[in-house]
């Protein structure tokens, strides 16, 4: 995957040099090991710092709404997702955009790496054929890739880009007889009460730092119904009413959108597993209306359509 | 949420009776599950 670094390098001094995109937008190197940040490259010497690994799993489809230039952006299989929805969502115009389409054999868990080292500071990390070589002042390890990956892509099933317009390298194997739910199944089976709970214990650290919204392409919003104080929808405070508020809703305004990238879980400081949540949305909208969001660029999301035989046997 | 404390119905301006007696019938179940134990936000918890 590192191999991507010089291509995109490549791709986007050609972009900006022959003037057909004023920005691109791709990830740099972090401060930190094991985390890249999003980057926007405006001039041909910004270009150097445009890097790609396998901590690139921030969603660079969120930097799009309403941007009025024009834009080239690298984008993984959920990124290009994104990308269609917007476009659905007419937060962006297709001609506005030049995809740098980017298979992806998943991201890095960061935290769990992490975890494995018991304290120990890794002060760089490298990545080759499949293992990551983690290195301190005291200790090296190697980790297997695949052992590593974020819960979100390793149940991935389209992890090469829907759509682009030049692919940085080879399409990467889809994953077969993948079973995306096997967790929400078993919050499914849960009664009401016990259901309760699991989601009290699942929200109670939350802070609301809002850094999830943030990171969610889909959250564009001009006023965020968490932010509006006329009328004040939602208190701010982290008392759990208020705090469970926000993210069932938020749950709720992703249905039928959400790709499951990961963006909310990867950006939050104190590790909640939203994507509990968004998941379970995103298996109803599958098996209600057979809509995988964001795959199809010329299909109506279902909840922003009507078809005659959408199922409404809840309606009495 | 329990079941039983939500309900949808789809009723034209022209059924009256239709809404009154869905309207009596929701009553009837919502009372049937008994206040609601969650959503109620008493004082701000202060950890």
């Amino acid at each position: 995957m590192q191999g991507y670094t010089e291509r995109i390098q490549e791709a986007a001094r050609r972009l900006l040099v022959d003037k057909q995109v004023d920005v691109v937008i791709g990830f740099r190197k972090g401060t930190v090991p094991l985390m890249n940040e999003p980057f926007l490259a405006k001039n041909v010497d910004q270009v150097r710092q445009l890097y790609w690994d396998g901590n690139c799993g921030m969603n660079l489809a969120n930097y799009l709404p309403k941007r009025t230039d024009r834009i080239g952006i690298v984008a993984k299989g959920c990124d290009s997702r994104n990308i269609v929805i917007h476009l659905l969502e007419y937060q962006i115009k297709r001609e506005q955009l030049y995809i740098l389409g980017a298979p992806c054999r998943g991201m890095i868990d960061r935290r769990r790496i992490l975890a494995s080292l018991e304290g120990k500071d890794p002060s760089s990390a490298e990545e080759k054929d499949g293992v990551i070589k983690v290195v301190g002042s005291d200790f090296e390890v190697t980790l297997d890739r695949q052992e590593y990956l974020q819960e979100n892509c390793s149940i991935c099933i389209h992890r090469n880009p829907v759509i682009f317009d030049e692919l940085l390298g080879e399409p990467v194997p889809e994953q077969q007889n993948v079973d995306r739910y096997p967790d929400v199944n078993q919050v499914e089976a849960m009664s009401p009460e016990q259901r309760w709970v699991y989601f009290e214990n699942l929200t109670k650290t939350c802070i609301r730092c809002y850094a999830c919204r943030n990171a969610c392409p889909l959250c564009f919003c001009p006023t965020c119904f968490v932010d509006e104080s006329r009328p004040q929808w939602i208190g701010k405070s982290i008392d759990p009413t208020d705090t469970r508020t926000f993210h069932f809703l938020r749950a709720y305004h992703v249905a039928g959108r959400c790709t499951d990238c990961g963006s909310c879980e990867r950006s939050c400081p104190v590790g909640i597993k939203m994507r509990q949540f968004t998941k379970k949305m995103e298996k109803d909208i599958k098996e209600l209306y057979g809509y995988e969001a964001g795959v199809i660029a010329d299909q109506r999301p279902p909840l922003d359509t009507y078809r005659p035989d959408d199922p409404q046997q809840f309606i009495k | 949420m329990e079941p039983g404390r939500l309900h949808f119905s789809w009723i034209s301006s022209a059924e009256a009776t239709k809404f009154a007696e869905t309207a009596r019938a929701v009553v009837k179940m919502v009372k049937a599950v008994g206040p609601s134990q969650h959503f109620l936000k008493k004082q701000a918890e202060v950890v």
